[in-house]
């Protein structure tokens, strides 16, 4: 599912000269030949790269998609400027992440009472019209970034509350205690500034200036909102 | 300088009340002397945006929202927040992320309220109450945006009686809504100390700060209309506002199960091993 999109309009760069200012300067003389090919290099890749995938194993593909997916995990986890996770966007590692977090996070549908935690689908529903929601908040701000590329960065920026989600299990089965509280506590707060620091990295160049902190207020609660979630889980 | 700010503002109402007639007029002059905003082009709710807060150039997005919020926080007889702050330019974005804001935070207070309740007294069952975030956002967004819609749809049906000023649009009226339950976002973060007089208290000064605000907005276009229809809207603002703060503090700020019919917040005086027998024939009766 990875696709080359065109890469986002650089916000830095205003030209400016107006388009084909210089041509009228440009007179062609007789003895220089004008003719040629005009093929653009990357297309003939691509179209060949496509006729191919039809035929190469089941493998390879998964294979192919499953290291596009490792490599923006860890983009996540190292964010550096870059611009991996715009361009080559894809919404498997996200979907990965959800399904992970909802599956650990939902009530034990056994001893379901009234007002446990979340369902699996309550979880969905929050991670993805949450992402949706403020996706539509920056493009409504402004910001130069497509739909699908935002959605992609905010679902793999859950990848370090998803970690903090395993490391919370894993520490709720020893006893429970104010200790065991506090450590939960520490990671999923350290989890969480990674989040945002990882998904402010990769956002926050795409809007204008003078309305950054407005892009990022939604973002902080949206990842508020996920941390509480896997804080107040406790096991049935 | 208190004459030169008077000048000042009575020429600004001037002012409004021509733009409130003609909310499509583009006005440069005026508001060149009181802010350091670039030039003021009236345009509402464009379609592809949040408002004209694009149309500013100078003044930082950022600080326009917090100018708003804090105007609705400290309501001033003379300034109408829709004249004064808004400047005919309402906003969604305020509305929309404060009733956002305010729906988690009564969730997480509300939980947090019942771990607190549970450290003191350990017999009481603690469980995250996640449906308590569903209840939450869908009644403050419905109260954001139902009565707005009705309030507006009342004074457009009234309109007639007035000649000085026109009624307000829906979406400035939604923006007063919403800038004005910001005010309850510090009131439920401090429901969390578990005194019940104080939490009156609390919820006495945020609710009238609130209500403040939002009868100092709708008076300047309901002063025109009989004594009776006024005294009646106002009032019906107020309850409702009120209504939906005692709501909340019922709601969500009850750590025990349902024992009483007044559920206090704190339960150090009541131990939760009483059994239930005294209330349950009652709701098994009827069903």
């Amino acid at each position: 599912m990875a696709e080359a999109e065109e890469s986002p309009g650089d916000p830095g760069t205003a030209s400016p000269r107006p388009l084909f200012a210089g041509l009228s300067d440009i007179s062609i003389s007789q003895d220089i030949p004008v003719e040629g090919e005009i093929t653009i290099p990357m297309k003939s890749r691509i179209r060949e790269f496509d006729s191919s995938t039809l035929n190469e194993s089941v493998r390879n593909t998964i294979m192919r998609d499953l290291k596009a997916v490792g490599k923006k995990f860890m983009h996540v986890l190292y964010p550096r400027k870059s611009n991996t996770l715009l361009r080559d966007w894809d919404l498997w590692g996200p979907l990965i992440l959800c399904v992970t977090l909802a599956l650990m996070l939902q009530r034990d549908s056994v001893d379901s009472e009234k007002d446990g935690g979340p369902q699996f689908a309550e979880v969905f529903v929050i991670v993805w019209f949450g992402a949706v929601t403020i996706t539509l908040n920056s493009k409504l701000l402004g910001g130069n970034i497509s739909f699908f590329q935002s959605l992609c960065v905010l679902g793999y920026c859950i990848l370090p509350l998803t970690v903090a989600m395993l490391i919370c299990r894993l520490v709720l089965l020893a006893d429970p205690g104010p200790v065991n509280f506090m450590v939960r506590l520490f990671v999923v707060i350290v989890m969480f500034a990674w989040s945002i620091v990882a998904s402010t990295a990769f956002l926050a160049d795409s809007q204008p200036p003078n309305r950054r902190a407005l892009a990022v207020y939604p973002v902080f609660l949206f990842y508020f909102v996920i941390s509480w979630m896997i804080l107040t889980f406790t096991p049935q | 300088m208190a004459s030169a700010d008077e000048l000042t503002f009575h020429e600004f109402e001037e002012a409004t009340n021509l733009l409130a007639e003609t909310p499509d007029a583009a006005t440069t002059s005026r508001s060149d002397q009181l802010t350091p905003q670039g030039h003021v082009a009236v345009a509402v709710g464009s379609g592809s945006s949040y408002g004209a807060e694009d149309e500013v150039e100078e003044e930082s997005d950022k600080a326009a929202v917090l100018n708003r919020i804090k105007g609705s926080l400290l309501p001033r007889p003379g300034h109408n927040f829709v004249r004064h702050h808004l400047r005919n330019r309402p906003d969604l974005y305020g509305p929309f992320w404060i009733c956002a804001t305010l729906a988690f935070v009564l969730a997480v207070t509300g939980n947090l309220t019942l771990v607190l309740a549970q450290r003191r007294d350990p017999s009481i069952h603690y469980s995250p109450q996640f449906h308590k975030v569903t209840v939450a956002g869908i009644s403050i967004y419905c109260y954001a945006w139902l009565v707005p819609l009705a309030l507006w749809g009342f004074l457009r049906w009234r309109k007639g009686v007035r000649e000085r000023m026109g009624p307000y649009t829906f979406l400035e009226t939604v923006c007063v809504y919403g800038y004005s339950l910001f005010v309850f976002i510090p009131m439920v973060v401090l429901w969390l100390i578990p005194v019940p007089w104080l939490q009156w208290l609390f919820g006495a000064l945020a609710l009238g700060l609130s209500a403040t605000g939002l009868v100092f907005t709708l008076w300047p276009v309901v002063r025109e209309d009989t004594r009776l229809v006024a005294m009646v809207l106002l009032s019906a603002v107020v309850l409702l506002h009120a209504l939906l703060a005692v709501g909340c503090k019922l709601y969500f700020f009850q750590s025990l199960p349902p024992e009483k019919v007044a559920p206090p917040p704190q339960i150090t005086s009541l131990p939760s091993n009483i059994p239930l027998p005294p209330t349950l024939p009652q709701s098994m009766a009827p069903s």
